[in-house]
């Protein structure tokens, strides 16, 4: 079983790319959804119920007739439900970790639907319940599932207006729907939404593109919305996954190998055995306890004996050099195109006036999301529940079946509302711990990973390497760009910038610590070497560094952000000091554009950088909530400080050598200045997810200040982990 | 080992094991789990209980310690249905994302309010460092400590308990 215990990771990247590839041809089974229309509203009720699939299958469903009137397709995406009382419940297989979909999506529904958000509810991640879904992640949730909650809520919308159209034998174009009713303005009639459903068993399945409100005209969506369950979160009541309790359960831990591919050698529980109620359970290389309390739990891993075996590891001293010689040959890079050639950049550096050859490293980091990996799980008659904080609770259904030889519709994933992820929770390494404890011990068991397993047993960002190699002509212009990644990914590793020699390549590496997806990933990497360099350009060329952007620069979104940040921030208004700079970084990713401007402030004498103002300009489309955007661009901004000034993952031989907040620095109220967001709403834009790209600014940014104060020039990320060094 | 647990005004029998922290006690034998862990190691806050009106960390406290003395957590802030300030104010504010770490954060700034009624941001900054926002909602936090201690000392009803 350790074989699947980690399970390897696929890069976003390529889920991403799954994810498409799904949509646009395929479509995976979802067993749950194989049930007879009757059943359903067994379970749900009466009403109305409406469910968006792919536009190809609905189409191919129409010409085979009405696929409604027995089974549901297979290939739902989301479904709402109209219940007899009135109650809205909508289905999505997304998760909410923080980055409040809940709330923006309820917002979508209750446009559509015109019915107050109180009267929606929403089923988030839980396999049993929503129709399959690839996961949260990559900024998807905005642009897709938005959209397909919107289209069924217009469309139960439609159907409201018909039935009550036919119940008064009027015509449906004079009537209105409006705060959860259908109104007659003529008679002055008024039915509400539950009454109209009464009765009815309804089912409707949707193409995933109807006409919908365009965002010009949004009332709900398009606001401030207080989150829907925001008082659950000040008053300790909502229950993440480590809350969550079962009758019977007992508290699992699993007992880790000395070093990262260790093996099992011999093993002495004897002693663990003896404390009461307690078991210990070996699989392969998989050593657990269950204990019926936490204290006697932690009890047992002590008094277990363990031998294990581990390979010679490398260290973080060796990382980068590592990082080049395990490269493998282009082509193999996530299904990505291996490399991006445009004109000749031999010939743009042979006739460049200065060129620049430069390295940047970025290092492996935590996400170390507040909420440790946690599983709950229950074994009920050969059926698996369990509860678990993951970003694709499909895939961890899916690793569960395979791992404990079930059929996936025997394994039923529910995800609480979870205390953030950041791209940490794609794998269900808890919930297998959890279900295998629970197997051998025939309870529920409960397993809460520790915070030095956090910092070990997770996967990491991936570290990297960046080659940069440049040519600029006296007057700004940069003539030829080449871009070499080692490892830490291909998003965002294309320049926006209008060169017209390029040659940009992403070599995948053997990586020596587990790695995976990460808020932002590769594209944090990417922007920082390529915002750095482009710094060093215009110094080359003397130019400021926000001109130098503009003039290389035609994208007017990426301009626009760029002169939005800089004017809020009074760029060039006053000159840098060498206890204080300014500096400037942008890019484009996920359909996001973000300009970032940073103060810094030096203490020569203590070797010591504090930021004292990030300016941050964002735009990525039509605003869903402003608000809720706000603190996502503002979070992520001062989340970068983080990788941006100080956190880096050490390791040595097997083995992390900083696995507690007291040696892994995390940003905190003294690290985190006054941030400022300009939104960019472009209401003629569809909108785009915005709980990643905001962060990839902050770390050039923030080291083209220092540069600016110090004429230092810092290449690596965590720039300044042991302080300011003497010189670059 | 027996023990009288006074939490939230309520007294509790417990018999915890000697080496039981209060967090665990709060959270496992009591159900009361707004007290969150997120180290375990006295770094992350998010574990904050106020005893006897001083704020410390639930997971390096021993239950045992703690006996005897008043408690309060979270579930013991809000009073015949009315939310404390510090929540009123972070939940106006919507000072959070994902909200592990805000059942800590109130209580630390609970605690910092009771010994100044209108800190500055610096000091703000400083009591509340031992906590943790990995969704780094700072910013937020600190605009709602402000708003907490600006209606507590505009004796806008309550003061901050
Ligand atoms: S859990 Fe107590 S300080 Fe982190
Ligand atoms: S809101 Fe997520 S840790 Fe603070």
């Amino acid at each position: 079983m350790n074989g699947n215990l980690h399970s390897v990771e696929l890069d976003f990247e390529r889920t991403a790319a799954l994810e498409n590839a799904q949509q646009d041809s395929m479509f995976r089974l979802d067993y749950r959804f194989e049930l007879q229309r009757r059943e359903f509203f067994k379970l749900l009720g009466g009403g109305l119920l409406v469910g968006v699939c792919v536009s190809s299958l609905a189409q191919e469903s129409g010409r085979k007739g009405r696929p409604s009137e027995d089974n549901l397709p297979t290939s739902l995406s989301a479904w709402l439900h109209v219940a007899e009382d009135g109650k809205v419940t909508v289905y999505t297989g997304k998760v909410e970790v923080g980055q409040n979909i809940r709330t923006s999506l309820s917002q979508q529904v209750a446009e559509e639907l015109r019915s107050p958000i109180e009267s929606i509810q929403l089923v988030m991640g839980d396999t049993a319940l929503c129709p399959f879904d690839m996961g949260t992640f990559g900024s998807r949730t905005t642009p897709n599932m938005g959209p397909r909650l919107r289209n069924v809520a217009a469309t139960a919308r439609e159907q409201l207006i018909t039935i009550a159209a036919e119940r008064w034998r009027v015509s449906r174009d004079t009537l209105v729907a409006s705060d959860g009713k259908i109104l007659d303005p003529r008679s002055r009639k008024s039915i509400s939404y539950g009454e109209l459903s009464r009765g009815q068993e309804l089912v409707t399945v949707i193409p995933d593109d109807p006409p919908l409100e365009a965002p010009k005209d949004w009332k709900v969506a398009g606001t401030a919305a207080p989150k829907v369950d925001g008082r659950t979160f000040v008053t300790g009541e909502h229950k993440y996954t480590p809350d969550t309790t079962r009758p019977g359960m007992l508290v699992g831990k699993v007992v880790r190998p000395s070093a990262f591919k260790a093996s099992l050698v011999s093993l002495d529980s004897a002693e663990a055995s003896k404390i009461p109620g307690v078991a210990v359970v070996r699989d392969g290389n998989f050593v657990g306890v269950v204990a019926p309390d936490e204290p006697s739990a932690v009890r047992a891993v002590r008094a277990i004996h363990a031998e294990w075996k581990a390979p010679a590891q490398s260290s973080d001293a060796t990382l980068f050099s590592d990082l080049r010689k395990r490269t493998s040959e282009p082509g193999e890079t996530y299904g990505m195109n291996p490399s991006h050639v445009v004109g000749s950049v031999e010939q743009g550096l042979a006739n460049a006036d200065k060129t620049l050859s430069q390295t940047y490293t970025v290092a492996y980091i935590a996400h170390a999301p507040l909420e440790p990996r946690a599983a709950l799980a229950e074994w009920n008659n050969g059926k698996l529940t369990v509860w678990t904080g993951t970003q694709r609770p499909f895939a961890v259904r899916d690793d569960l079946a395979e791992t404990f030889h079930v059929s996936p519709e025997n394994v039923r994933v529910i995800v609480p509302d979870t205390g953030s992820a950041y791209g940490g929770k794609h794998v269900g390494d808890a919930a297998v711990e959890a279900a295998r404890l629970a197997r051998a011990a025939g309870k529920p068991v409960r397993v809460v990973w520790t915070r030095e397993e956090e910092f070990t047993w997770a996967y990491f960002r991936p570290a990297g390497v960046i080659d940069v190699k440049s040519g600029v002509r006296k007057d700004g212009t940069v003539v030829a760009w080449q871009f070499d990644n080692y490892n830490s990914g291909p998003s965002a590793i294309s320049t926006p910038y209008n060169i017209p020699n390029q040659k940009i390549e992403f070599h995948a590496s053997d990586s020596p610590l587990r790695q995976g997806s990460y808020r932002g990933l590769a594209a944090t990497a990417n922007h920082f070497a390529r915002e750095t360099h482009m710094d060093e350009l215009a110094h080359i060329v003397r130019m400021d560094p926000l001109e130098f952007r503009l003039k290389n620069l035609n994208d007017p979104r990426l301009a626009a952000v760029f002169q939005a940040a800089a004017e809020k921030f009074g760029w060039g208004r006053e000159k840098g000091t060498p206890t204080r700079g300014f500096g400037i970084a942008g890019g484009v990713e996920k359909g996001g554009y973000i300009a970032t401007c940073a103060e810094v402030e030096i203490d020569p004498a203590r070797r010591d950088v504090a930021v004292r103002r990030i300016v941050a300009a964002f735009e990525c489309g039509a605003i869903v909530n402003p608000d809720g955007l706000r603190n996502q661009v503002a979070g992520a901004a001062a989340q970068g400080l983080g990788g941006g000034l100080f956190e880096a993952i050490g390791f040595d031989d097997g083995k992390i050598t900083n696995p507690h907040f007291a040696d892994y620095r995390v940003p905190r109220f003294t690290d985190v200045p006054k941030i400022e967001v300009v939104l960019l709403d472009r209401k003629d834009l569809p909108p785009a997810g915005a709980g990643e790209t905001p962060i990839v600014g902050t770390a050039p940014a923030v080291g083209n200040a220092i540069f600016a104060a110090t004429r230092i020039r810092l290449r690596s990320m965590p720039l300044v982990p042991r302080g300011l060094p003497k010189s670059s | 080992m027996s023990l009288a647990l006074l939490v939230n005004g309520i007294e509790h029998k417990v018999d915890p094991a000697p080496d039981q922290s209060l967090l665990s006690v709060l959270r496992d034998n009591l159900n009361l789990t707004g007290t969150k862990y997120g180290c375990g190691e006295g770094q992350c806050g998010a574990c904050t209980v106020l005893l006897n009106s001083r704020p410390v960390r639930s997971c390096r406290t021993l239950a045992s310690f703690a006996a005897g003395k008043p408690i309060t957590t979270i579930e013991g802030l809000e009073q015949n249905g009315r939310l404390h300030p510090v929540q009123e104010a972070f939940l106006k504010l919507e000072a959070f994302e994902c909200g592990y770490c805000t059942s800590g954060m109130i209580m630390s700034a609970v605690a910092l309010l009771k010994q100044n009624h209108s800190p500055t941001d610096s000091q703000v900054r400083e009591f509340m460092n031992g906590n943790v926002c990995r969704c780094c909602t700072y910013p937020r936090i600190l605009e709602a400590v402000r708003l907490a201690s600006t209606r507590a000392s505009a004796g806008s009803g309550e003061q901050a308990r």
